[in-house]
């Protein structure tokens, strides 16, 4: 019974994470291919990380729980890549499908684009 | 007291966190994690420059809760999408603009909005009002920016900084 849970689990992560590379390879611009590996990846590694706590915890005494610090690590930083590679992307002006938006159309009190956009 | 234990949510995060590395709860792990909470807050304090203050911790509860939900059902919207295929994609940069204050809830806000499939937050202005957020696929963009506001940073202003202005 559990091995079904567990396989299922794993069927899952893998299938999440796969879809999340195939976005990277067809996707058409840079914005939209950082969705693919930030976003679909996440529920893929969170479902082998639940499969993993499971199994460490049925097989071993006590439960395993260094899980939760993988999840916990990997909720915080993915983020934070995704969020620099977007602004490097933009400070660099790669090209888009969707408008990038413009220094002026912003709010005027916008100093950072304007600074990025000067270069 | 706030010169001996300066962060003491940072303190207690430290702990639990070795306590969750080392994989057991005996009692000079206890001792070695709560020495370490102690210690590594003085370390880094020149990174903490705002004393973090949760007014509401079962509203943050609340909002992991939402956040997991919508990980999950978001994850699966944005595998259909990618399935589709790229062709029939509406792709569009928002400007979120901010009624957060402190840099911890801003920073919780965009991570949130990075980590909810459909959306990676690109910018923070330079004045820290507004937030350029790219959206994979979306037809209403205002409705996006309304349904961040209202159901991201609502919570979280209310969790960090109600009645602190």
């Amino acid at each position: 019974m559990i091995d079904l849970l567990l396989s299922l689990l794993i069927l899952a992560g893998a299938m999440f994470t796969f879809i999340g590379s195939l976005g990277l390879a067809r996707l058409r611009d840079f914005y939209t291919r950082l969705h693919g590996p930030t976003k679909a990846t996440t529920l893929g590694v969170g479902c082998l990380l639940v499969a993993s706590a499971v199994f460490f915890s049925v097989r071993e005494e006590g439960i395993s729980l260094h899980e939760v610090l993988v999840s916990l690590f990997l909720f915080i930083t993915a983020p934070v890549s995704a969020h620099l590679l977007a602004k490097a992307a933009l400070h660099l002006k790669l090209k888009s499908l969707a408008p990038t938006p413009a220094p002026d159309s912003d709010s005027p009190s916008n100093p950072a684009l304007e600074r990025d956009r000067a270069d | 007291m706030r010169h001996l234990l300066p962060h003491p949510l940072l303190s207690l995060t430290l702990t639990l966190l070795w306590l969750l590395l080392v994989n057991q709860l005996s009692a000079g792990h206890v001792v070695l994690g709560a020495l370490l909470g102690w210690l590594i807050p003085f370390a880094t304090s020149a990174f903490w420059l705002e004393q973090v203050r949760i007014r509401h911790p079962l509203t943050l509860l609340h909002y992991f809760g939402i956040l997991i939900l919508d990980i999950v059902h978001g994850s699966f919207h944005v595998a259909y999408l990618i399935l589709r295929g790229p062709a029939r994609l509406r792709p569009v940069f928002v400007e979120v603009p901010l009624a957060l204050k402190t840099h911890l809830a801003i920073s919780l806000l965009a991570n949130t909005i990075s980590l909810t499939p459909g959306t990676v937050s690109v910018l923070l202005s330079g004045d820290r009002r507004s937030l350029i957020v790219h959206a994979l696929d979306t037809g209403d963009s205002d409705a996006l920016v309304g349904k961040i506001k209202q159901r991201y940073e609502a919570p979280l202003k209310w969790i960090f900084e109600e009645g602190s202005d």
